[in-house]
Order: C-alpha cells, then sequence, then structure tokens
C-alpha cells in the first residue's frame, strides 16, 4: 500500500515522528501499543472496494474524513487527489468496511481465563444489575490489542453471572482509560435466564444432563425480582435508594435493552413472555434455538446476539451444519439479529463466524452486516457506527482481501472516530523477534 | 441324665430315624421332637414341561423329599402320595436367575478421607487396589430374605446366583434357592461363579477413574495373578491375589455394563488371556449382532425394555434422541435377535425397576420373534448350564431339586397366572387357583315363599350375578365365595330403598346346589336355596384380538445405532473424479482440470483426460479435490472417560480398548473432510495413555475403525495441567506441583523402565512382575512406541527432549506446542513434530505468550507442523485453522495445507499412505466447493479407502429420513402412552464434549 503524504508540513513532522515512534515502538515491543491522537487534517482513502454495510458495494471508491466524521464517500473512479487535501491512501486492490463489533463480550474484564485474579466478570450474587462492565473495563488489557489488528473496533463489555450480572457498556477498543474507551457506559442489563437443566459430573467428564427441578421457582423468583423494581421506578422518589433497583430503571423508561442469554427454545419462549409482562426491550443473547421461532421473534421485533456459528448442533438428530445455518434462517425470516462469540481472546475470529455464515446462507454483505450495523443497530449506537455513511463515526478497516475470509483477511489500517490505531501487539512483536532470531520470515 | 445314658438315647434316636425315614443327616441339634416330612406329592394330568424343549400331556409329577422323582404320562401315583389334580394346569422347571444380589448386604465402602485418595483405605494383607474384591464371597456373606424371595417367587424363579455387584472383581457367587429355610439347606452350589465389571463401585481410590483404566487394572491383575503364583520366593502375601488365583477355576462372569460395546471390550480382555467370560449385556446387543456373535461368549441379557418417552410436549421431545426411540422400539427385540444368531444366553429379571415388569416383558419378547422354547431355555437350561448346576435344577429329572411351578395357562399366554411356586419340594402360593365354576342359572328360593330367578355370569373367579325379573328388572346381586362358603346379597326392587335381603350359605358342588340362612331388611331371619337349573352359558366372548405386530414394520438397525447412521455399511467404489482442482501435496503440486480414479480403496491415478469404464463419475469441474484431514489431536469417539489421571502416570492405559464407534461427531467431521484422527487420552498427568489411531469409518464397529499396521503413541503431557495448577485447593498431593517434578517423574519412570528391561532380560524365575505401564516406556526407548506431548512453555519443551536424549529416543511430537516458535532451532535439531493450535491463547497463564505466527514460524525454520483441533467442533474446520497460518505468517496455500493432511500423516508415521494424492496411496479423498483453504468451501463428499462416507446429497436425504422416523416413533409413542402404558420424561441433552487444551 502506497501512502503519500502531502507537502504540509506540519502534518509530514507528526507523520514522520509517528513513523519513528512505531519503528522503536515495535523494536522494544510494548504489550499494548499507545492509543492514536485525534485525526489532524483530513483523510482520503481512494480506489477502493467499498463495503458500506448497509449491503451496497462501492468499486473503486473513495472515502474522506475529518475530525473523526464521514465526510464524503462516492464511487467515483476519477475522484482526483490534490496535495490541499490532506492524507491520501491509495486503496488499490483494498476491501475497507465499517469497523467490526464485538457484542457480548468479556474482553478486558479478563486477562487469564484460568487465573482467577484476572477475572472481574462474575459479582458475587443473584442480582447485580448496578455492577457496571464499564468499571472493570481495563483499556491496558493484552488481548484487546490482538482484536483490533484483525478489525475488531468496538465492544460490548457484558458482565456473567447468575442471574442479573450487571450494566454492560460499549467501547471503541483503542483508549487510554475507560472513560475515554465508553461509547455507551451504560448500556443495558445483562441476564442469564435460569436453565431447565444443568450438567451433572464435573469439567473434565461430563456425565449427562439432568431436569432442573427448580426452574419454575427461579422464574419466579426472577420474576418478583422484576416486579419490585418496577414497582420502584414507578414510585418515583424514595426515602432510601436501593442502588440495585437504581440501576435498573433505565428497563422501565426503555433506555436500556435487557439482554438476556438464553438458548433453549422453551427457555426463550419464557424470557419473551417475561419481557411482554413487564414490558422491558428484550434482547436474545446465546440464542442457539432461535431458528426454531425466527417468525416469533421477527413478529414481536425481538432481536438476538447469536452465539456462535461455529459450534455444534445440541442435538445428535439436528441438521450437523446447523450452527451455521442460523444466521440464515434468522435473516430470511426478518429478525435483527448479530455474530457474536460471547468469550474474549476468541474475539479476533467474529469475522470467520460471519464468513461460515456466509458460506451457508447469508450473502457475504448479509454476514458483515451480522458484525456491523447489525450489532450497532441492536445496541443502538447506528446512529454513530456500523455503517460507512456520511456524518457517522470514521471507524473503519481496511483488508488486503475479503475480511470474512482468513485466507485473505488482512487488516492493514484501522480508524477509531479518524484516529489511525496502532496495530500492533505483542504477538506480532514475538513474531519478529523470534523470526529475526532464526533468519525467517 | 448321665452322659453315657444320654449318649446311648441319642444313638437309638438316630437309628430309628435312619431306618424309619432315611433323614438326611444334619449336624443340626435339635430341641423337641422331631418333624421330619417326607413330602409325597403327586401332580397329576398336567401338561408339563420336563426341560425347555420336553413338553408332556397329561402328565404326572412325582416328588419325594424335595427332590424329582418321576415325570411322565401314566406314572403309578405311589401309595400315600398326596395327589394333587393338576387338570388344565401347567408346569415348568423353576426359573433361575443368574445375576441376583439376593440376601448379601449392600456393599460397603472403605472409609473415605479428604482430598485423593491414592492407596487402598481397606485394611488387611488385601491387595493394592480397593475396587479388587476378589476375596468376597457371596455364600460367607449370604443370608435368607423371605419377603426379598417372595418378589422372586412370584415370578417363577426357583434359584439365583447371587453375588455382590460391587468392585471390578466382585469375588465369587453362589447358586442359593429361593426356600423359606435355613441357608444351609438352601444352598445349591456354594461357589458357583467369579464375577467381575468394569465398574469400581464404592472404592474411593481415586484409580482407576475411567473405563480405560478399568480395562489396564484388569489386564494388570491377571499379570500380578500370574506372578504371584509362579513366584515362590515372595515378600508379599496377598489375599486378593490368592482369592483371585482360585477363582479362576469357576465360570467367569463379567457385567460389561453399558452398551454393546462394552461386551466385545470384556472378550477382548479375556481373550487376552484364555478366559471366555460370560457376559451381562445391557440390551442393545441387536445394535451390532455380528460382532456380539463373533466374540463366542455365552451371555446374560436384560428383559428391562425402556418405557415409551413421554413426547407430548414437542420441544421437549427433542430431548429424545431419534436412538433412544429406535431402541423403545426395538429393544425388545434383542432377545430374538441373539436366539436368531445362536448366541446362547439367559435372561435376568435383575435390572428391572418393577419386578412385576418381567413376565409381560418376557411374553413381549415372544411376541417380537423369540420362539418360546428359547425363552424357556434363556431362564432354566441356559444359566444353570452355564453355572454347572444342571445336575441340580433346571429341568425336572429324576434326582434334581423339585423347582417347579404351576400355571392356569402356557406361560405365554397374556391371561397366565402363577398358581403355585414349589421349591425343594415346599408349597409357595403365588395365586389361588381359580376357583370350581358356580356360573350358571339358579332358582332361588326364600322361606317366604319368595322365589327369583338368579343368573351367575362373567369370570369363573370373579362371577357376577343377577336376579331376572323381567327383561328391564335385573337388580344386581353382590355374591362372594370361597371353597364352600358363600354369601349373596341383593335388592330386588329398585324403588325401596334400605331393602336389602342378605344371605349366607354353603355350596354342595355334586348337587350344584347352594343353601343357607338369611336375614331381611326387616332383621327376620329366613332359610334359603338355590338349585342351578342351567348350567353356564357357552363362552361366545370373541377371541382376543390377534396381535397384529408385523414386525418387518418396526425401525432398522443402523450402523452406527444413532442418527445419520446408515441401514448397510457403505462400500469402497471405483470412482473417477473429473476435471477437478487437484491439490496433491506432491511435488505436482496443485493440478487444474486434472482427473482422479481411485479402485479398490486405492488412488489409482491421476492425470488428464482419464478414463475408467467401471468407475461412478464424479464430475469435480470448478471444484477442488483432496487428500483427507487428518487431525492429529482428537478426542472424539471415547467412550467413559478420556484421562485416567489418578496417578502421575497411566502409561498402562490404552484409548484402543475404547474406541466408540457410535458417536456422531465421527459424521459431523466426515462432513469437515477429516478422514483419520488420532485419539488422545487427556493431558491430565506427566505420562498419560496410549493413542488410538483412527480412520473415521462412520458405522464400523471400533475395532474396525483403527488403522491397521499403525505405530503405538502415547499421550505426555507438560505444564499446569500435570501439575493440577488449575484443579482447585485440594489437589496438591499427586506428585509432581511443579515443573522441577515434572522433570523428576520422568526421570523416575525412564530409569525404572530401564532397570525393569534389563532384568526382563533375565532367565525366567529371576524375570520381574510383568508391568504393563513400563511395558509401554521401555517401547518408547526401543523407537517402537512415540510420544505426542501436550506442550506450551519452552523452558519444559527443552526439559523433555534432554530427557529423550538421555534415553536415547526422540520425542515424536509436541502436541499444542504454543511456545514452540521459542526453541523452534532446538526442536529441529531433535527431529521432532510440532501440531499446533493455530491461534488459541489467554486461556491459562502458561499460555500467555501463544502467538498465532507458532505455524509459520515453525514450518519456516524447517520442523514438520500441523495444527490440531482438541476440540470436537474446530476439528471440522482444520482446513480453516490451516489457512490462519496463511494470514499470520504468510505460508503458502501448499504450504498451509499440509499442516492439516500431509504433515499429521507424517507425524503419525502414516504418510507412506496417506496425506496426498499419489497412486498407490489410500483413497481418502475430499471434493470441496471452493479453494480448501477458504472459509467459503464446503465438503461435497468424503471418501475413506474409497469408500463413501458422507455426501452433501445424501446427508439432506437423511435429515429427512430422521424427520420423518422420529415422527413416525413419537405417534407411536403417542398411542403407547394413551393406550395406558407407563412413560418416562425426556432427558434434556445438549452438546457435551471434552478437551485437553483448556482443561482435562
Amino acid at each position: 500500500m502506497k501512502t503519500k503524504y502531502i507537502s504540509n508540513a506540519k502534518l509530514a513532522t507528526i507523520c514522520l515522528l509517528s513513523v519513528v515512534y512505531c519503528l522503536k515502538s515495535s523494536a522494544q515491543a510494548p504489550d499494548v501499543p499507545a492509543p492514536a491522537p485525534a485525526q489532524q487534517g483530513k483523510i482520503y482513502l481512494t480506489h477502493a472496494t467499498l463495503h458500506v454495510g448497509d449491503g451496497k458495494v462501492l468499486q473503486d471508491a473513495t472515502i474522506g474524513f475529518e475530525n473523526g466524521k464521514i465526510t464524503m464517500l462516492e464511487s467515483s473512479p476519477s475522484f482526483k487527489t490534490d496535495e490541499t487535501m490532506g492524507k491520501v491512501i491509495d486503496c488499490t486492490g483494498k476491501q475497507i468496511y465499517p469497523g467490526v463489533i464485538a457484542t457480548n463480550t468479556i474482553v478486558g474484564l479478563t486477562e487469564i481465563e484460568a487465573v482467577r485474579a484476572t477475572n472481574d466478570m462474575n459479582e458475587v450474587g443473584l442480582y447485580n444489575p448496578n455492577a457496571r462492565a464499564i468499571i472493570s473495563y481495563n483499556t491496558d488489557s493484552r488481548v484487546t490489542p490482538t482484536l483490533r489488528s484483525n478489525g475488531i473496533l468496538y465492544a460490548q463489555v457484558t458482565p456473567q453471572g447468575w442471574y442479573i450480572a450487571g450494566t454492560s457498556a460499549v467501547v471503541q477498543l483503542d483508549a487510554w482509560n475507560w472513560e475515554d474507551a465508553a461509547v455507551k457506559s451504560e448500556d443495558g442489563i445483562a441476564m442469564n435466564w435460569p436453565s431447565m437443566f444443568k450438567i451433572k459430573g464435573w469439567w473434565a467428564e461430563p456425565q449427562g444432563y439432568e431436569l432442573n427441578k427448580d426452574y419454575d421457582k427461579q422464574v419466579t423468583e426472577l420474576k418478583d425480582y422484576f416486579k419490585d423494581a418496577k414497582s420502584y421506578y414507578e414510585a418515583g422518589k424514595h426515602d432510601k435508594v436501593n442502588l440495585r433497583f437504581e440501576a435498573m430503571n433505565g428497563l422501565f423508561s426503555k433506555t436500556k435493552n435487557l439482554y438476556v442469554n438464553v438458548n433453549y427454545v422453551k427457555e426463550i419462549l419464557n424470557v419473551i413472555a417475561f419481557a411482554e409482562e413487564l414490558g422491558v426491550n428484550l434482547v436474545l443473547v446465546g440464542g442457539k434455538d432461535s431458528y426454531r421461532v425466527a417468525d416469533v421473534l421477527a413478529q414481536k421485533k425481538i432481536p438476538v446476539i447469536l452465539s456462535k456459528c461455529h459450534d455444534l448442533p445440541d442435538y445428535d438428530d439436528d441438521d450437523i451444519q446447523q450452527p451455521y445455518k442460523t444466521p440464515g434462517i434468522l435473516q430470511r425470516a426478518g429478525v435483527l439479529y448479530c455474530i457474536s462469540i460471547g468469550a474474549f481472546w476468541q474475539e479476533r475470529n467474529l469475522m470467520f463466524e460471519a464468513g461460515t455464515a456466509a458460506a451457508y446462507g447469508l450473502t457475504k454483505e448479509e454476514a458483515l452486516e451480522a458484525i456491523t450495523i447489525n450489532p450497532a443497530k441492536i445496541l443502538k449506537v447506528d446512529d454513530r457506527i456500523g455503517t460507512l455513511e456520511k456524518g457517522k463515526d470514521a471507524s473503519l478497516i481496511i483488508s488486503a482481501g475479503d475480511v470474512l475470509d482468513m485466507k485473505t483477511s488482512k487488516i492493514e489500517y484501522a480508524f477509531i472516530g479518524g484516529r489511525q490505531v496502532d496495530l500492533n501487539n505483542k504477538q506480532k512483536a514475538l513474531n519478529e523477534k523470534f523470526s529475526k532470531k532464526y533468519g525467517v520470515n | 441324665m448321665s452322659s453315657m445314658y444320654r449318649s446311648i438315647a441319642l444313638f437309638t434316636l438316630l437309628a430309628l430315624q435312619r431306618v424309619l425315614f432315611a433323614q438326611p443327616e444334619t449336624t443340626f441339634h435339635r430341641n423337641g421332637p422331631d418333624d421330619y416330612r417326607e413330602g409325597v406329592h403327586a401332580f397329576t394330568h398336567a401338561t408339563i414341561f420336563k426341560d425347555y424343549k420336553t413338553k408332556i400331556e397329561d402328565a404326572t409329577l412325582l416328588i419325594r423329599d424335595g427332590k424329582v422323582v418321576e415325570v411322565r404320562a401314566n406314572v403309578a401315583v405311589p401309595k400315600g402320595a398326596i395327589v394333587h389334580d393338576m387338570k388344565g394346569k401347567f408346569i415348568y422347571p423353576s426359573f433361575i436367575d443368574i445375576y441376583a444380589t439376593y440376601g448379601l448386604p449392600d456393599a460397603k465402602p472403605a472409609p473415605r478421607g479428604d482430598g485423593p485418595q491414592m492407596e487402598s483405605n481397606v485394611k488387611g494383607a488385601y491387595g493394592w487396589n480397593q475396587a479388587i474384591h476378589s476375596d468376597y464371597s457371596a455364600i460367607k456373606n449370604f443370608t435368607a430374605d423371605d419377603k426379598k424371595a417372595e418378589e422372586l417367587r412370584k415370578l417363577g424363579f426357583g434359584a439365583v446366583l447371587v453375588h455382590m455387584k460391587d468392585g471390578i472383581a466382585r469375588g465369587t457367587g453362589a447358586v442359593v434357592t429361593l426356600g423359606n429355610d435355613k441357608e444351609n439347606n438352601l444352598v445349591v452350589k456354594a461357589e458357583a461363579s467369579a464375577n467381575y465389571s468394569f465398574s469400581k463401585g464404592t472404592s474411593h481410590q481415586d484409580y482407576p477413574e475411567s473405563l480405560m483404566g478399568a480395562i489396564a487394572l484388569l489386564r494388570q491383575t491377571y499379570y500380578d495373578a500370574q506372578w504371584y503364583k509362579n513366584t515362590k520366593d515372595k515378600k508379599e502375601f496377598n489375599l486378593s491375589m490368592q482369592a483371585w488365583l482360585d477363582n479362576q477355576s469357576l465360570p467367569q462372569i463379567f457385567d460389561a455394563n453399558g452398551d454393546w460395546q462394552n461386551i466385545l471390550r470384556a472378550d477382548k480382555v479375556g481373550d487376552e488371556f484364555g478366559v471366555q467370560y460370560i457376559i451381562k449385556g445391557n440390551g442393545t446387543e441387536y445394535q451390532r449382532i455380528e460382532e456380539v456373535k463373533n466374540t463366542k461368549a455365552k451371555l446374560i441379557t436384560t428383559l428391562n425394555f425402556p418405557k415409551a418417552y413421554d413426547v407430548e410436549d414437542p420441544y421437549k421431545a427433542l430431548w429424545v434422541s431419534l436412538e433412544e426411540m429406535k431402541n423403545w422400539e426395538l429393544a425388545p427385540t434383542n432377545p430374538a435377535a441373539l436366539a436368531k444368531a445362536g448366541i446362547d444366553f439367559a435372561l435376568t429379571p435383575s435390572d428391572l425397576e418393577k419386578k412385576d415388569e418381567f413376565l409381560p416383558n418376557l411374553r413381549k419378547a415372544v411376541k417380537y420373534g423369540l420362539d418360546s422354547a428359547t425363552a424357556l431355555k434363556a431362564l432354566t437350561f441356559n444359566p444353570a448350564t452355564f453355572l454347572n448346576v444342571f445336575d441340580k435344577t433346571g429341568s425336572l429329572e429324576a434326582g434334581k431339586l423339585a423347582n417347579f411351578f404351576i400355571t392356569s395357562k402356557t406361560l405365554f399366554d397374556d391371561k397366565c397366572e402363577i398358581n403355585e411356586n414349589w421349591i425343594q419340594g415346599k408349597r409357595y402360593e403365588v395365586k389361588a387357583f381359580e376357583p370350581k365354576d358356580i356360573r350358571g342359572e339358579y332358582a332361588l328360593a326364600l322361606s317366604n315363599n319368595l322365589s327369583y330367578k338368579l343368573k351367575v355370569a362373567g369370570d369363573v373367579s370373579g362371577p357376577k350375578a343377577n336376579l331376572v325379573i323381567s327383561d328391564s328388572a335385573k337388580p344386581e346381586v353382590k355374591i362372594v365365595f370361597k371353597e364352600n362358603d358363600i354369601s349373596l346379597s341383593f335388592n330386588p326392587e329398585k324403588k325401596k330403598e334400605q331393602n336389602k335381603i342378605l344371605l349366607t350359605g354353603i355350596i354342595d358342588y355334586a348337587q350344584k346346589s347352594w343353601q343357607g340362612k338369611g336375614q331381611l331388611a326387616t332383621g327376620e331371619w329366613i332359610s334359603w336355596t338355590a338349585t342351578q337349573t342351567k348350567g353356564p352359558d357357552a363362552d361366545t366372548s370373541k377371541p382376543a384380538k390377534k396381535d397384529t405386530l408385523d414386525l418387518t414394520k418396526l425401525s432398522k438397525v443402523v450402523y452406527p445405532f444413532i442418527s445419520y447412521g446408515n441401514e448397510e455399511l457403505p462400500k469402497a467404489e471405483n470412482v473417477l473424479f473429473k476435471n477437478g482442482t487437484v491439490w496433491t501435496n506432491e511435488s505436482e503440486g496443485n493440478l487444474a482440470n486434472t482427473d482422479v480414479i481411485i479402485r479398490n480403496g486405492k488412488i489409482a491415478s491421476l492425470g488428464k483426460g482419464l478414463a475408467c469404464a467401471e468407475c461412478k463419475v464424479v464430475d469435480a469441474t470448478n471444484k477442488f479435490v483432496t487428500s483427507g484431514i487428518i487431525d492429529e489431536h482428537s478426542h472424539i469417539a471415547i467412550s467413559n472417560g478420556v484421562n485416567e489421571g489418578a496417578e502421575s502416570s497411566s502409561a498402562e492405559v490404552r484409548i484402543g480398548d475404547v474406541i466408540s464407534s457410535e458417536d456422531i461427531n465421527i459424521y459431523r467431521q466426515l462432513s469437515g473432510g477429516v478422514t483419520a484422527s488420532q485419539l488422545l487420552h487427556g493431558s491430565a498427568n506427566a505420562i498419560g495413555g496410549q493413542s488410538g489411531l483412527v480412520k473415521l469409518r462412520w458405522g464400523y464397529a471400533p475395532e474396525k475403525m483403527k488403522i491397521e499396521g499403525a505405530d503405538g503413541f502415547i499421550k505426555f503431557a507438560l505444564g499446569e495441567n500435570v501439575k493440577q495448577s488449575n484443579w482447585g485447593d485440594r489437589s496438591v498431593v499427586r506428585y509432581p506441583q511443579t515443573r522441577m517434578g515434572v522433570e523428576q517423574t520422568y526421570y523416575n519412570y525412564f530409569t525404572k523402565a530401564k532397570e525393569y528391561e534389563k532384568a526382563m532380560g533375565k532367565t525366567k524365575e529371576a524375570a520381574p512382575r510383568r508391568d504393563l505401564e513400563l511395558d509401554a516406556l521401555v517401547e518408547i526407548m526401543n523407537k517402537k512406541r512415540f510420544i505426542t506431548c501436550h506442550s506450551y512453555v519452552q523452558s519444559e519443551i527443552n526439559m523433555l527432549m534432554h530427557v529423550a536424549d538421555t534415553f536415547g529416543f526422540k520425542v515424536n511430537t509436541f502436541t499444542h506446542i504454543l511456545e514452540g516458535y521459542k526453541v523452534a532451532d532446538k526442536m529441529k535439531a531433535h527431529g521432532c513434530y510440532a501440531s499446533t493450535f493455530a491461534d488459541w491463547w489467554a486461556y491459562k497463564y502458561e499460555v500467555i505468550d501463544a502467538i498465532p505466527y507458532n505455524a509459520a514460524i515453525l514450518t519456516k525454520v524447517g520442523v514438520t507442523t500441523a495444527v490440531n483441533s482438541d476440540d470436537a467442533e474446530m476439528a471440522r474446520r482444520l482446513n480453516q485453522e490451516a489457512a490462519k497460518s496463511i494470514k499470520y505468517g504468510g505460508l503458502s496455500e501448499i504450504e498451509a495445507w499440509k499442516l492439516c493432511t500431509l504433515n499429521p500423516a507424517k507425524m503419525l508415521h502414516l504418510d507412506s499412505h496417506m496425506g496426498s494424492i499419489k497412486a498407490g496411496k489410500d483413497a481418502d479423498i475430499v471434493v470441496w466447493s471452493d479453494n480448501p483453504l477458504s472459509i467459503y468451501a464446503r465438503v461435497e463428499k468424503t471418501f475413506i479407502d474409497g469408500i463413501p462416507f458422507y455426501d452433501v446429497d445424501r446427508d439432506a436425504q437423511k435429515r429427512e429420513e430422521i424427520r420423518k422416523e422420529r415422527a413416525r416413533l413419537v405417534q407411536k409413542m403417542l398411542d403407547d402412552k394413551k393406550g395406558g402404558a407407563p412413560t418416562q420424561d425426556p432427558t434434556p441433552k445438549g452438546n457435551m464434549e471434552i478437551k485437553c487444551g483448556d482443561e482435562g
């Protein structure tokens, strides 16, 4: 890729400095590169294949942005750049996409799964609506740079744990601190629906499943809790503040979504009834069986954060490729859904989950939407991100080839709100370090 | 009385008894006068089944003193015999349950401590493993229990083999009768069997914790026993060993408590030591009858047929698999299938939750094709001969125990009732005989001048009666009778309340008349008579509806017996793949517009414009043809545990013992182009178990999945799993707990193995005990077995290579090897292979430096590298995992593709016949819709040895067949439920899988 620097001395200096910095930093291999500074001047990416994120693909197109916002985009092979325009990157042969959004993730809430001290996603107790993911969110996570360098620029960071896990946050993945990272610091309430069955045995040797005999009781308890919360909300002022209920007010004022992790079809139907009774905006998370009730979800306009395509079917008798096909079924039924993984380091493969769905029923552009505009709509941040449209944040990725296919997916540039993100990470540094040692490349 | 007088008196008494009654001698002293009864009974005019195949009509059974004297037609009944007229009755030899626990106390576990239990907690001079109860003696623990005995007597059983169902070796069983007597008089054979199983039962000792561990323990115990027997000068006295040896001469009974695969596994262990077990199955033998037959084992099987599932809720019905539904329909055919295959088997009621299901289920088995003689044989002759007690019981022949039962109809008639079960000549009533027939019309006359017409009809044993006053007035008469006693009550006038007439009297059967006294509603006493005027009506009830069961309409047995199985095992085809892009993995590279011919399971040729007259043609235009994917690290298709992690070495356990053909993941992975896998032990310990190398021959029995002639491999593991870092705070006992200790574990074991090998070379007398664990390590040192080592951190990778160097072998493969890139040069120098995750990291501390460039660096340095799955889901996308090395590290497509095909073939020593498309190699071929390294590539066909195991179109058809077959069985189960049959609730299911990369 050719980068054309214009003759603006000041900008050139900045660029030069940043190049020097980059070289130096890669030699020192910082685990977490410094967040990029704010966009300076205008930036144009020219001659690219531009995937808008709404199904449209512009060939030989140019996108321009200023002050972090997209100012122009057009398919115009004749688009001419001149020296006054700012930075121009010739993207001939490259693919440009909106930045990918990972939903229902614990990135930044954990570093190493098996090391308890690094785990910050499970608060003690059954009802923790007031536990805020944004507070745990670690901008200096060693995991985040490995996501960014694959094109994941945003994440819905979501607490885990029974039943009400906490309040999720939407963050951008190149930040100095959590305030800086927050796109939406209090996004919605994350909840785990009780399961009708549980695994017997232990992790290394599971011994089958058994019915959860307490299921009905647990659902009732949960419902009672929500009724209390709603009554608290409706009463307005209180002499005694209940912090937990305060955090749930947004559910009843419908400014917050209720994200409910649920997979088995009967449970899904129970959750829908639950949400309707309480009058909250429901988003299904997990939704493994969602395809069985796709028509219901479409008709009731219930979105799904689907996790995940690279999965096995639940039952021996199922279509062996069912998880690959589920996004296609939801798409055809008209359900608003996005594809997620529900993990942390694994999120760097999110595009490939969508890619597999594209091999089994989605078009490639639909698959792209399932990890860009669809999650943006579900998280209600589509006014700012999710597609490449004038006025939206200049959050985009430039790939050498099809981003959904690991064979070609290679992120060369990424911008978050116009800021050019450093795509280095410790893994790249280790690669360089040892390739150099062996004299291989 | 002086002692002299007493002696004389006793002598006289005994002498008298012997002369007068020929009473058997007994050591027991008596209190009071003797009450010996000779018990001479003649059962006349019966239909007698002398044995399972000999039926004698109008015959007499004569018994005396608890034994059969004679059975035949026209027996002269001796004087004084008690005669039982059995006209219309049937007599069968009482059944024998070969699998009972009757009369034994529950197994009591030895006390359990906190944390891991490495050694036996049993005190005394017993063996090392708490699951070996070879010293247990059922006869020494047996106490008669009449209540429990009665449960079995009611079903027709007269004798049982009692044994303790606890542990892997269960000691000896005894045959006892179900009589109510002093135990001394009930024993048919005190030491009748030695019993075994795969289940450690109440033992809390950690080892074994898996099925393969149980098998290894059995195997080692046989060797230990040989050593114990043959070694004169030994320090150790061992009651368990002594008993094990003593028990060998008895019939050896093995409870293969699992599906039919366990029967094959048990038989295989027996074969290794010249033991032919009698094997107990769980009723799924019909699912693989040929293989079961080939064991040549006598079987014990169950009549515990699954209940229908309650499938009213179609969402809950999702929890019921087609396999379960089919098994529900087909389980009753199991005994018939065994009979048809010519397998000798015994039937046991022992698994029945409700024992009264026994006879209905036996009849069901007969309805489902079992002939009644074989059914009887399975409950009499077979168990008796299996246990070497046919000289005492199992048929009604002179001198055998008088164990028989009397029925109202033939046993296989649904309405048959067992009336009496005689055990050792003693009568046990089960259900009273049908009373005499009192049905008919009577003239009922009361002494107050009232008279009525009384009609008695209905069943003989429970007749209904009414007065016939007019066509419309037929008031009911309540009638109760037993023997000669009878009572009637009725209200002749409907309108009047409280006008009941109550009669009581006696029956004179000869005169067919009744008479007695009664009381009117007024309290006035009267006399009455009833005289039969007409006999009972001819039985006009229609014969019971003929059972319309059409056995050909039942579900078909498929291989494997789960969804997507095939009715016929697919066979090798000769195929011409026309005009595809062929990725050869050979020096020719990737060839466009090329044909491949496979013939007789091998790749015959490749080239352009090939012709093959006898071949099926697959148009591969715009498609890609490759050799199959090989997964170096898989844990699918394994029964009951991938880890035997109780101790730091489990080199003696073998995945090959526990390969399961019944895993849907085999089929799922075929759809991802996988044709062969190394099935690995888990990573719970430094020295794991031996691998099983298989081809994914869907539907073929486990032994037929194994790759013929493959080298032996073994799993090793390093790091956090081995030192139990993430097992919780209790797991701090097992050595090692540090990487230092891991190294010393290896040095210790290999040092011991070296000494062992040396000692084994000595003369037979001086040779040490055969130790299967050390055998495996000796094989490694002699380059006869090869290590695949779970590994992450460079320091210990380095360490293991040093250990190998010290003992003169090479580490074959480092698997996972996430820090391999840090020591790639050392690995190359050592000459080992690398099999890595493409991009896993951050799941535990030791993978913090894992990088997705690992495969590329290793490849570039010259280490032959593979990507592995360790994950049933990812295994079917190994092409994608290989493609990541293009993204991370820039490998070429050709290099990347080898990561999941040729390179794993090399590290598994299979590349001489697998891993590439080359004439002469195995026809393990995959046809792809797109570039196989692309995420958009879908597998269209997968062949193994030329056999088509996966086809995308056939897959779609199968889905349709599954839907239809499920729907049919759901309807049938709903009918069953509606018909009042008991049902069971569906049990929830979902995906469960085991992997070792992050955990085990």
